[in-house]
């Protein structure tokens, strides 16, 4: 490993729990409905997180439990089998049900697994019931997507095709555009976990090469290998260096030919610098302070650091998987501040004692920091955004300058012209 | 156990956050796992508050519920205190933590320290967001002035002052309370009444303690204030008034109220029709257009009732539905409906709202954010007059629902996403000429041509189906559609609905022109 310091901290946190994951799951999986068996504190939050209203019939609810669920757990489980069969009644398009664990069904130990299972004999196959953890004591934020991948490797069938699996979930578009790279560079048999269908799961076995788009993967990926699939080890597909890196690592792991990658990337690469010029102009020798929320801070805080000149003043991150993280702390700047873990009131006053330029943060704390004249980019919007790969280097990099380009347009006196 | 895909109130703490957020030098210790840290968004996001809400949340993570999770309780209650130095406490916790039962509020009774703590106990599986706000506002006032002692107090005449009011119940995340505060000083100062304090919003510990100073309590909000306002009459003879000034009448009777309660002459300027601009404009041959206007009304309790008198009495509307999501203002509400010849919806269910608003046929929707997007879908004008709050509900300029400004406020805001009258008038009369597209609306809310688009492939859809299914459904003539067509589209599903009903009860095969009429006459009868 680099240089860089790893610190451990505890206390308050200020962390989304894994249940926000379905904001994104559903999307992308439009046959599946999330349903939460939870509180109305849940129903709460993921209707605050996701702007629900905007949907007639949102893919995602929650079962919320009453003083009487409490009481009797046997009674819990045909409460929850009721609820779903009216569900499914109601929505007969839906083919994958995703039965959510959270914070107070974990705490009173409903087995949902059992439910699952029994659910699974009685609808024969019509629908198919899985479930996981997004509880607040167990996950974070998009942790909740590790558990709902888990949760589906069971299902995937066995294959000794050769081919390359993307994990995690990418903006279409963004999927579209890296599967015609790998195309091009002949690797023709590429496939995406999790599918756009819940139904079409990719097939698996001894010859399937696993690239991770996202960092926070650590229980599907180890399933994955379980399966016997090997895991490529390279830093994710954020900026130009790491999506290159990435692609990379992918042809090496297929054998081919170095020539032939440089001559599909290099034109890629040096586009991409072009249009990520003007935002290192305004994003070099600024302080960065990244607060830990979406595991995606590490790659960030890489790619500012190292392509567009940032000066990283202290990494969050809710935890450290050094296996998956090696690759990306590799690549930091020596004496990078890494802090795993979080005591949110002494973490902000160091963000007030370091003045930075900019901080990645949770929506909770973006305007109390904009009130004290500190920039803000919210670190939800990365888990929305096609920001992977070597094309949306540029697009990545704007979602950081812009907040600073609108702090010089909204102040001009401070601003310093250079 | 309940499916619910949206709902409109959150859990009781965050009522609770609601009061600690909307006061001063008070912090709240909420033993609640971190995903329980979302609530502050509530505030930083929809309020635009540029500070934290003063709550520190312990946290706790699976890993800990082996151990000592009272410890970590403790040790995040004294950080709470040395950092932030409060004058008052509120302990509580979430769902989760209820379940564990590490009675925080004991726990921090118990470790010395020298402010008062409120220990909260809201029931996070039975109860909701106004019911926890309610209660930790009564929790804070009963804590505070338990020890206040009822010394000869003497009337505002006695002392030769000018009589003060508290204005109880107005919080961060209740509908427009920011300026409704400033409407009601200002109204009241107009009549000589001073406001002695203002809470929970913009109210320390130290406030409350004042409130015995008031000659009676404004029970402005009566889903946050009017437990307390009961609790401080019965304890500390506190008379409150419970008229809540929404609307010109309601204004009126309130400043009534408050002058009969305090003891004072009625002034004559209470009564006069100047006072807001709703009565004349309402009263301009411009609004004769309004008249029976039918409008579907839900939203809380208290907004809901005085929306319901507003466009009943004041605008000349239709009141065709009322409801509310507040079981607590269930019992009020309920009569109200009756006076108006319908029955209450009672629901937490905005899918069953959606279905009462379609079933209703209204030409303008009262509710909450739901509502709107459930009207936009149904291309009907919706205008909000309730939480749950959205970022809409907070504009930057000035913008009361009490008081005289807030009636001026209420009429813009209801009747500018109608179709002006001028207007109606003008596409009444030229709507059989050819330039005239039928749906085309110059105003917000309306789908314009596209919501007529809907209600065409509506009909051809009708059509296709009928000529190749039963016999028994009645089946429309080119004729009996061509009628159809000219009845304005926000009522023609009703219209439709209603005459196949009347077909299928007269037994008629075929609807035509004539059909519809008879329909019409049958159903007016």
């Amino acid at each position: 490993m680099s240089g860089a310091t790893l610190l451990k901290e505890s206390g308050p946190r200020e962390v989304f729990c894994g249940l926000t994951s379905i904001v994104w799951l559903h999307r992308r999986m439009p046959d599946a409905f999330f349903l939460v068996v939870g509180s109305r504190t849940c129903a709460h939050l993921i209707q605050s997180a996701a702007g629900v209203m905007i949907f007639a019939e949102p893919r995602f609810g929650t079962a919320i439990l009453e003083e009487r669920d409490l009481a009797g757990l046997a009674d819990a489980h045909d409460e929850l089998n009721r609820v779903v069969k009216n569900l499914l009644s109601r929505r007969p398009e839906i083919k994958t049900l995703f039965l959510v664990g959270s914070c107070p069904s974990e705490v009173i130990k409903i087995d949902l697994s059992r439910v699952a299972e029994n659910l699974n004999i009685e609808l024969k196959g019509q629908v198919t019931v899985l479930n996981y953890s997004g509880s607040g004591i167990e996950t974070t934020f998009t942790q909740g997507e590790d558990g709902a991948l888990k949760a589906l490797i069971p299902l995937m069938p066995t294959s000794d095709q050769k081919k390359l699996l993307l994990v995690g979930t990418l903006a279409n578009a963004v999927e579209d555009r890296l599967t015609s790279i790998f195309n091009r560079l002949g690797i023709e048999n590429v496939e995406s976990f999790p599918p756009r269908q819940s139904t079409e799961l990719p097939s698996i076995g001894p010859e399937t090469k696993v690239l991770l788009t996202q960092p926070y993967l650590t229980d599907t990926a180890r399933e994955l290998k379980n399966k016997g699939a090997e895991i490529i080890e390279a830093p994710f597909p954020l900026g130009v260096t790491g999506s290159t890196l990435w692609i990379q690592a992918a042809a090496n792991s297929f054998g081919i030919e170095k020539s032939l990658v440089d001559s599909i990337l290099n034109p890629l690469i040096s586009r991409a610098k072009q249009a990520l010029a003007p935002h290192v102009e305004k994003l070099s020798g600024k302080k960065l302070f990244l607060l830990p929320e979406s595991q995606l801070e590490i790659p960030l805080a890489r790619f500012l650091s190292n392509e567009c000149g940032m000066e990283i003043i202290e990494i969050g991150t809710p935890y450290l998987n050094r296996d998956l993280m090696k690759a990306e702390i590799d690549l930091l700047p020596p004496d990078c501040r890494i802090v795993e873990g979080q005591h949110v009131e002494k973490q902000l006053d160091r963000v007030r004692d370091s003045s930075p330029d900019l901080v990645v943060c949770g929506m909770g704390l973006a305007n109390p920091l904009e009130a004290e004249g500190i920039s803000t980019k919210w670190s939800i919007e990365m888990v929305f955004s096609p920001i992977h790969g070597i094309d949306q280097a540029s697009d990545l990099a704007e979602l950081f300058s812009r907040p600073l380009r609108r702090h010089d347009i909204l102040n001009p006196k401070t601003f310093t012209s250079n | 156990m309940e499916l619910t895909l949206w709902t409109y109130e959150g859990p009781p703490h965050i009522g609770a956050m609601r009061i600690a957020t909307s006061m001063k030098k008070l912090h709240y210790v909420l033993h609640a796992p971190q995903g329980d840290t979302y609530a502050d968004l509530l505030f930083t996001m929809i309020e635009r508050r540029g500070s934290r809400p003063p709550v520190t949340y312990t946290t706790f993570q699976a890993r800990d519920l082996g151990g000592d999770t009272a410890e970590l309780v403790k040790g995040h209650l004294k950080e709470a205190v040395d950092r932030f130095n409060p004058e008052a406490l509120l302990v509580g916790e979430s769902c989760t933590a209820e379940l564990i039962q590490d009675q925080p509020g004991s726990l921090a009774k118990g470790m010395g320290f020298n402010i008062p703590i409120v220990s909260l106990e809201l029931p996070a599986y039975s109860k909701k967001e106004n019911w926890g706000g309610s209660e930790t506002f009564y929790q804070i006032v009963r804590n505070l002035l338990k020890d206040h002692s009822e010394e000869s107090k003497q009337s505002w005449q006695e002392e030769k002052r000018r009589p003060r009011v508290n204005l109880l119940g107005p919080t961060l995340l209740g509908f427009r309370c920011r300026d409704d505060i400033l409407e009601i000083q200002k109204l009241l100062g107009q009549h000589g009444i001073d406001i002695n304090v203002v809470a929970p919003l913009g109210a320390s510990p130290a406030d409350i303690i004042r409130i015995p100073d008031a000659d009676v309590n404004v029970c402005l909000y009566p889903e946050i204030a009017e437990s307390t306002c009961i609790w401080l009459e019965r304890n500390l003879n506190i008379p409150f008034t419970t008229t809540v000034p929404l609307g010109v009448g309601a204004t009126q009777d309130f400043l009534r109220e408050l002058h009969e309660v305090l003891g004072m002459e009625i002034p004559q300027s209470v009564n006069e029709s100047n006072n807001s601009k709703l009565t004349w404009y309402s009263n301009s041959v411009d609004s004769n257009y309004l008249t029976g206007k039918r409008v579907f009304i839900f939203g809380d309790g208290t907004h809901a009732l005085a929306a319901a008198r507003i466009a009943n009495e004041e605008l000349g509307f239709k009141v065709v539905g009322l409801g509310t999501y507040s079981r607590e203002m269930a019992r009020k509400v309920r009569p109200a409906a009756k006076a108006l010849g319908l029955e209450a919806l009672i629901t937490n269910d905005y899918l069953e709202v959606e279905e009462a608003i379609k079933e209703t046929s209204p030409e303008l929707v009262l509710g909450t954010q739901m509502e709107r997007h459930s009207a936009k879908r149904l291309g009907i004008p919706c205008a909000v007059i309730s939480t749950p709050m959205h970022v809409q509900d907070v504009p930057a300029r000035y913008s009361p629902q009490m008081g005289w400004e807030g009636a001026n406020v209420i009429f813009d805001d209801w009747v500018h996403p109608l179709m002006m009258g001028l207007e109606e008038h003008l596409i009444g009369m030229f709507k059989h000429d050819f330039e005239f597209v039928d749906g085309h609306q110059s105003h917000l809310g309306h789908l314009g041509g596209k919501g007529n688009q809907n209600v065409n492939q509506e009909v051809k859809t009708k059509i296709s189906s009928d000529s190749t299914t039963s016999t028994a459904e009645p089946i429309w003539t080119n004729e009996g559609e061509r009628e159809l067509s000219k009845i304005p589209f926000f009522v023609r599903g009703k219209v439709r609905r209603n005459t196949e009903n009347y077909a299928r009860q007269a037994g008629c095969r075929e609807i035509n022109e004539e059909t519809l009429y008879d329909a019409k006459a049958h159903y007016k009868a």
